[in-house]
């Protein structure tokens, strides 16, 4: 295939066999991931794994907002291959990865360093020549400084104060004045895609519900979705709503948190203790019908685990309605604060553009008016019949960032009503998912309250998981954070880190 | 101004009358298991070989379900056809000694005991920890987060999370100790003045959890720090971490104890197992989720 030939397009929630998938020579690889960038499209996912003769098989997934179609190419490398992240900034954490994860130099790359801190996969294939079985220690890399008589740095972490996950920042600051931040994590890495590999098997759901705990309805349904596409397995109507509802719910929780979080470090305190309550509210509500207030034990491959009863689903209306009107309430005030929107305007912005070439996903890129949400995009389940309207703002700072979610919140209980209002009738989960089609790749989206989730399983011969790739919107998102500190004070720092309130364990894996 | 109060109003009283009141728990929540061995049929291996984490056990003395490791799935409800193992809806768990999680069949959980009256001197009134989270997925961060809302108000007991392990009267641990975390832990450790109390909480922190035996964690904390209080969970609810660290300060001595479940909004199953637990004579089961056939 040339460089220039159209891309074999298809919809984003069939299963593609690998055999199908164009294996192209790095160049035309390369270009054509370019080309597809260049004309709005987007990389869902880049990825290595283990290929034949020691090599590594790079897979690009590119997602084509107009027709909701994906295109997946390949290509096969040694040692290393011409970097793509100087022509296209959205393949940066990507290519960071691969390097670590394989021992593949991407070429060029502007910002080569771990990204988790652990050994290669590939023994004996190090992108840092580091010898085998030399400690790796986390927060060591080269990081970028300024020099100058009145540059300083500041370093925090990877214990913060507060009850919060470990990372480690790096501020280069002229007095107050933050000129760059450099974020380096991996402390949380728990090797969860490589014990993924061989599955799936008993302990694969636990550990895809605990990616991101907060976050755990919305990776276990990408993981259920893909192991549905594999399997042939049809879930139930009934059950895609209520997996619509888990997922909105825990949108709710986070969304309605995040707002108390934000007017908490104004010192906004009404607003910050109404919402602290509002969130558990939220939690308790899921809890309802699962017994977990983090949804777990809730989705399963081939539908869901518990029902919603009529008189369930009477009380859920009730309460979530009382939740709803509350966080109206609580948020009003907050709007109406002359001082906290002081704080909040201006402070933290990061520019469309920025937030388009870096491929930044969920509210922190609506906050930029970035028009961007699987949900309509790239829908699956309930979101096929249903939909939700994106919200957007075009301010790109910490207000907007507040003032999405808020929008989201009130389209999304709108939408968690009406779901329960008018569930579809029939059983919530369907039989057990047979054997997985070998040899085969599924990719799976789901909006999550942080942003677009994308899961890509990739079958052995044997039908069993050959690799298992996790995207979490935090992936994508730790760099807008960190461009959004230039030229701020440094005590904004833990607002605008508020603002976007990224997942640690989700990005580590 | 006027608009906040009117707010404030309107959002009334929220914190919960815990511990004089009973706390109320969904009807689905699956707290202490409860296991009966009289029910299992000889040679009978469905839950263990159902369970994630290798929980369920059987031995000499019968069926053993460790709290350290299970993730309160309903895996094992589902594989077992019997109702030898149900989860009660007592949110009371929490152990000072790793191996009073093991729970069996007619034996009562030792709960923890208070701490020694030195250490109570000391903290009872004032209990001031540093969080640490070792690979933790936020999930027992959130639900110890949730403790400093209006709803729970830790600050009531005197029990406050500080900033600095050099602020602090021990540690709680969340996660399962990632490698690249380990060096931090121990050096927070480390920073605690003495004497100091070492709280874990959640599956993943006490054995490991879903990620038991990868080689990028540690399986908990066990094996590198001395342990005062064991909260098992995945995560825990917040009711089973505060029922710890009171009972810990010996601050339930004379309260009531009572367990309130939610009513079931609809009638329970007509099938399953005797609703009755053996142990905690007033506390309801869960059912396990309906099977699909
Ligand atoms: S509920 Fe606990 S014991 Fe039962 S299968 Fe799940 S993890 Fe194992």
């Amino acid at each position: 295939m040339s460089a220039n030939a159209p891309l074999p397009m298809g919809p984003h929630d069939r299963p593609i066999r690998l055999a199908e998938i164009p294996v192209l020579a790095v160049d035309a690889f390369r270009s054509a991931i370019l080309g597809q960038v260049n004309a709005g499209g987007r990389i869902a996912a880049l990825f290595g794994m283990a290929g034949e003769s020691n090599r590594v098989r790079l897979y690009a997934v590119l997602m084509y907002l107009e027709t909701a179609e994906i295109a997946v190419l390949a290509a096969d490398v040694a040692d290393e291959y011409p970097s793509l992240t100087p022509d296209c900034p959205q393949a940066h954490m990507f290519e960071r990865e691969i390097a670590e994860q394989w021992g593949v130099i991407p070429r060029g790359h502007p910002w080569l360093k771990p990204i988790r801190f652990h050994p290669s996969y590939r023994a004996g294939h190090d992108a840092w020549s580091r010898a085998a079985g030399e400690a790796i220690v986390p927060g060591v890399t080269d990081f970028f400084r300024v020099e100058g008589p009145e540059v300083h740095e500041v370093a925090v972490g990877p214990i913060h104060a507060g009850v919060i996950e470990p990372g480690h920042f790096r501020f280069q600051c002229h007095g107050e004045k933050v000129f760059h931040l450099e974020i380096s994590l991996g402390f949380q890495h728990r090797g969860i895609e490589r014990a993924m590999v061989g599955g799936p098997d008993k302990r694969t759901l636990p550990l895809v519900e605990s990616i991101a705990g907060d976050t755990s309805v919305g990776h276990a349904t990408a993981y259920a979705q893909a192991v549905e596409a594999l399997s042939g397995c049809r879930v139930p109507l009934r059950a895609q709503a209520l997996r619509g509802v888990a997922l909105e719910l825990e949108r709710l929780a986070n969304h309605a948190g995040d707002l108390g979080a934000l007017a908490n470090d104004v010192g906004y305190l009404p607003t910050a203790s109404f919402c602290g309550r509002l969130r558990g509210d939220f939690l308790n509500a899921t809890a309802l019908i699962c017994g977990s207030r983090f949804g777990r034990c809730l989705i399963r491959p081939g539908g869901v685990l518990w029902d919603v009863e009529p008189d369930r689903a009477e009380q859920l209306l009730a309460r979530l309605q009382a939740a709803l009107d509350d966080v109206a309430g609580a948020t009003k005030i907050l709007w109406d604060s002359l001082s906290v929107q002081a704080r909040f305007e201006d402070t933290g912005v990061v520019p469309a553009e920025v937030a388009q070439d870096l491929g930044l996903v969920g509210p922190a890129a609506r906050a930029c008016g970035v028009d961007r949400d699987v949900r309509r995009d790239f829908p699956t389940g309930i979101y096929r019949f249903a939909l939700i309207p994106p919200s957007t703002w075009n301010t790109g700072d910490v207000f907007g960032r507040a003032y999405v979610r808020w929008l989201e919140i009130r389209r999304s209980g709108q939408f968690v009503l009406q779901q329960i209002k008018s569930l579809p009738g029939g059983p919530v989960r369907s039989k057990p998912p047979g054997p997985l089609l070998p040899e085969a790749m599924a990719v799976s989206f789901v909006e999550g309250w942080r942003g677009s989730i994308c899961h890509v399983a990739v079958t052995d011969a044997a039908g069993k998981f050959a690799r298992y790739k996790v995207v979490d919107p935090s992936f994508r998102n730790w760099i807008g954070l960190a461009m959004a500190l230039r030229d701020q004070q440094i005590s904004d720092f833990p607002l605008c880190n508020k603002s976007f309130n990224l997942s640690y364990c989700g990005h580590d894996l | 101004m006027f608009d906040v109060f009117r707010e404030r109003r309107r959002q009334g009283k929220r914190t919960i009358g815990y511990p004089a009141e009973a706390p109320t728990l969904p009807d689905r929540y699956r707290g202490l298991p409860v296991l009966d061995d009289s029910r299992c049929p000889d040679g009978c291996k469905s839950c263990v070989e159902s369970c994630p984490t290798d929980a369920i056990g059987r031995d000499s003395r019968g069926l053993a379900l460790d709290m350290g490791r299970c993730l309160f799935c309903t895996d094992c409800l589902e594989a077992c056809p019997e109702g030898a193992i149900r989860f009660t809806h007592d949110y009371r768990m929490a152990t000072r000694n790793r191996s009073d999680l093991v729970v069996r069949s007619g034996v009562e959980l030792a709960l923890a005991e208070p701490l020694d009256a030195r250490m109570r001197k000391l903290f009872g009134r004032s209990l001031k920890l540093r969080q640490v989270s070792a690979g933790g997925d936020n999930a027992e961060e959130s639900d110890l987060n949730v403790l400093g809302t209006i709803v729970f108000d830790i600050g009531r007991f005197g029990i406050q999370f500080v900033a600095s392990p050099r602020h602090a009267d021990g540690l709680v641990i969340t996660g399962p100790v990632a490698e690249n975390m380990k060096s931090a832990l121990l050096d927070a450790y480390e920073s605690v003045p003495s004497p100091k109390l070492v709280i874990v909480v959640g599956a993943s922190a006490i054995s490991g959890g879903p990620f038991r035996g990868h080689p990028e964690v540690s399986d908990g904390t066990d094996r590198l720090l001395p342990i005062d209080l064991y909260i098992p969970g995945f995560p825990p609810h917040p009711m089973t971490i505060l029922d710890g660290l009171l009972r810990l300060l010996g601050r339930l001595e004379g309260m009531p104890e009572r367990i309130r479940a939610e009513e079931p909004p609809a009638p329970p199953p007509a099938s399953g197992p005797d609703p009755l637990a053996p142990i905690v004579a007033s506390t309801a089961t869960v059912e396990g989720p309906p099977t699909s056939s």
